[in-house]
């Protein structure tokens, strides 16, 4: 599993990647009440805005970690926006995508890496 | 995804009871618990004996109906219903209001008696402008007033209220970038510590927002804002005072920066009542500016009724703003409606009519009655006024920038309860418990748990003196470790801690009446 600064993850099998948000930012966002996810057939570029997710304090967008189409988004969070604060990095992921550069991915941090970076925010 | 780490909770980690004495049934003393009028039923009856229908019902085509589906009581339970909800509800008339970057000062009785003569109350907004000069002289004389207040040389009345005023702002600036071949600008640029309305707006009127980074003492960081400003961008929005409480004293640099990149300079008024008098912003380079009537010339909140956010505008703006405005003419005043002529750049219209007569009554009657002199003063007790309550404060709480003076309100972080269990919101909700309204909190973003506290200039220093003590008390309890007390308030108020989380997951947004009713 990689990680982005703006608190994102990505696991990636073959040449797809799974993407959601970090446990740290679930905690720090509090309740998740809505998501939006995005629909199949959607091409993102790392860094745009792909799905939004809003807790009772905050909406937010949350951005691609890497580049690709969608294939499939996490419906299971349309009625149950709480499997992000439950499972963050597991069951509450966000979106699918076939990636078009796996080089991406490894330019992400690893988990030491954003641990080490969670401690200097 | 953004993080906002500002470390609200939002649901209720209490007991759901305080212990001690309840009532049996379930009111508290004489303040009743309230159903919804739709709930206290009578759906059977009526509560006025209204004589039996006369006339032909043919000629109502049909439309005549036998229930109407709404509740049937009679003038006393419907008086009490809601003088019973109005004892629940807290106003500024009650006591200290002190909701930061909210104004809540004091409204002076003499504004609300003006605004209800006749001749301003009972005005059409279509009448002919010749039997209508009284309403025109005083919206011309409020005009030249805020005109003298900020040095700019234009004002455009009619936005409803600040983030109308913003928004009529920002199609200003977008209309004389375009007169100018600069329609490509699509950026605006806004501060970390913005109010919320500010990227919103920008976003509505089609510009992408990009943020300035502060500095460690809460200002605009200079070298962000120069990095920045290009070619892209239409204009900065930026609040002084700042959201923090504190002044830009970097104003004059950033408005050079921001002409130097051919931006424009939005200032965002909702803290003017910390200035008015002492600093005008079109000395400061400022090219457009909203100032809430309903806040800095008193009816906080609009009273409970509406706003008033007119612009001032700069030399390079004025010919776009908005009709209509007052002019002198042959035959006495009149009003500029169309976009011709002198008006030709007008880049349309905020209001179908004039703007929010009643709120330019009242905010003239408060500058008349306060005069020149009294609004300087206005904005020197704000100021010390929130000195006062900062200074009282620092050794128990901890000031979000403790160096300096602050302008008109006074911003705490929770570096205070580290420790203690208790969070910012559970200290707001104690609060109520003390009998007094929590300040804003978690606002501006960029402070921790932010408290952020405006008493304004209207408070007596006893009653300031009676914050203070109340707030020192509390301070001193959760430090004392009765977390308790904190976690299960408000103990005292009609409804206990509400449950954010599940109203966001499972809103009931309409009344529904249960088969049979009652």
């Amino acid at each position: 599993m990689r990680f982005t600064k703006d608190h994102e993850w990505v696991v990636l099998e073959g040449d797809v990647a799974t993407i959601g948000i970090t446990a740290h930012a679930a905690e720090q966002l509090g309740d998740v009440v809505f998501v939006e996810t995005p629909e199949p057939g959607k091409v993102v570029k790392a860094g745009d805005a792909f799905a939004v997710v809003e807790s009772v304090k905050a909406a937010s967008d949350v951005y691609a970690p890497i580049s690709g189409e969608v294939i499939e988004g996490n419906t299971v969070l349309g009625d149950a926006p709480e499997t992000v604060n439950a499972d963050p990095e597991n069951g509450g992921w966000f979106a699918k995508v076939r990636v078009s550069d796996p080089s991406q991915y490894d330019a992400l941090m690893d988990r030491p890496a954003y641990e080490a970076f969670l401690a200097t925010q | 995804m953004t993080m906002q780490n500002i470390g609200r909770p939002t649901r209720p980690e209490g007991a759901a009871e305080s212990t001690g004495f309840t009532s049996l049934t379930g009111g508290r003393g004489l303040l009743q618990d309230e159903p919804l009028i739709f709930e206290l039923g009578g759906w059977t009856k009526t509560g006025v004996d209204l004589p039996a229908a006369s006339g032909d019902a043919a000629d109502l085509a049909g439309l005549t109906r036998a229930g109407v589906d709404l509740p049937g009581l009679s003038e006393p339970e419907a008086v009490r219903h809601y003088v019973r909800l109005s004892q629940k509800n807290h106003a500024i008339d009650l006591a200290l209001y002190p909701l930061g970057s909210c104004t809540m000062k004091h409204n002076p009785r003499l504004n609300e008696k003006a605004a209800r003569l006749p001749g301003f109350a009972d005005l059409h907004p279509l009448a002919p402008v010749a039997t209508a000069q009284g309403a025109l002289q005083l919206m011309d004389r409020l005009a030249h007033w805020l005109k003298t207040l900020t040095g700019m040389p234009a004002v455009a009345l009619t936005p409803k209220a600040g983030a109308h005023g913003e928004l009529c702002g920002l199609l200003c600036i977008k209309a004389a970038h375009e007169a100018a071949g600069q329609g490509h600008r699509r950026t605006v640029l806004v501060p970390t510590s913005a109010h919320g309305t500010n990227p919103a707006t920008a976003a509505f009127v089609g510009y992408s927002v990009q943020e300035i980074a502060q500095t460690e003492d809460g200002r605009v960081d200079l070298a962000d804002l120069e990095a920045k400003l290009g070619p892209d961008v239409a204009a900065i929005m930026v609040t002084n005072p700042n959201t923090c409480g504190l002044f830009e004293r970097d104003v004059i640099e950033i408005a050079r920066l921001t002409h130097a990149a051919g931006a424009y300079f939005y200032c965002d008024g909702a803290n003017f009542n910390a200035i008015v008098g002492r600093v005008r912003p079109g000395d400061l380079g400022v090219d457009a500016m909203h100032i809430n009537l309903h806040k800095t010339f008193s009816t906080p909140h609009g009273g409970g009724g509406p706003g008033a956010g007119p612009v001032v505008l700069s030399e390079a703006l004025a010919p776009f703003a908005p009709a209509p405005w007052v002019v002198s003419g042959p035959d006495g005043l009149d009003l500029v409606e169309e976009a011709a002529a002198d008006a030709a750049q007008a880049f349309g219209r905020m209001s179908a009519f004039q703007g929010q007569m009643g709120m330019f009554v009242r905010a003239y009657a408060y500058m008349r009655s306060h005069g020149a002199d009294g609004l300087r003063q206005v904005a020197e007790d704000a100021v010390l006024n929130a000195n006062y309550i900062k200074a009282r404060l620092s050794d128990v709480m901890t000031p979000a920038f403790p160096d300096g003076p602050c302008m008109h309100e006074a911003l705490f972080d929770d570096a205070w309860l580290d420790g203690t269990g208790i969070t910012t919101l559970d200290f707001a909700k104690a609060m109520i418990d003390e009998g007094f309204h929590p300040m804003t909190m978690y606002f501006p973003l960029v402070v921790h748990g932010a408290m952020l506290i405006e008493p304004t200039e209207t408070e007596s220093k006893r009653e300031l003196d009676r914050f203070c003590e109340a707030l020192r008390a509390l301070a001193a309890t959760a430090k004392l470790g009765d977390v308790e007390r904190f976690k299960g308030a408000p103990h005292l108020a009609p409804m206990r801690r509400l449950d954010e989380t599940l109203a966001a997951r499972k809103p009931k947004l309409v009344w529904k009446r249960e088969s049979g009713g009652a």
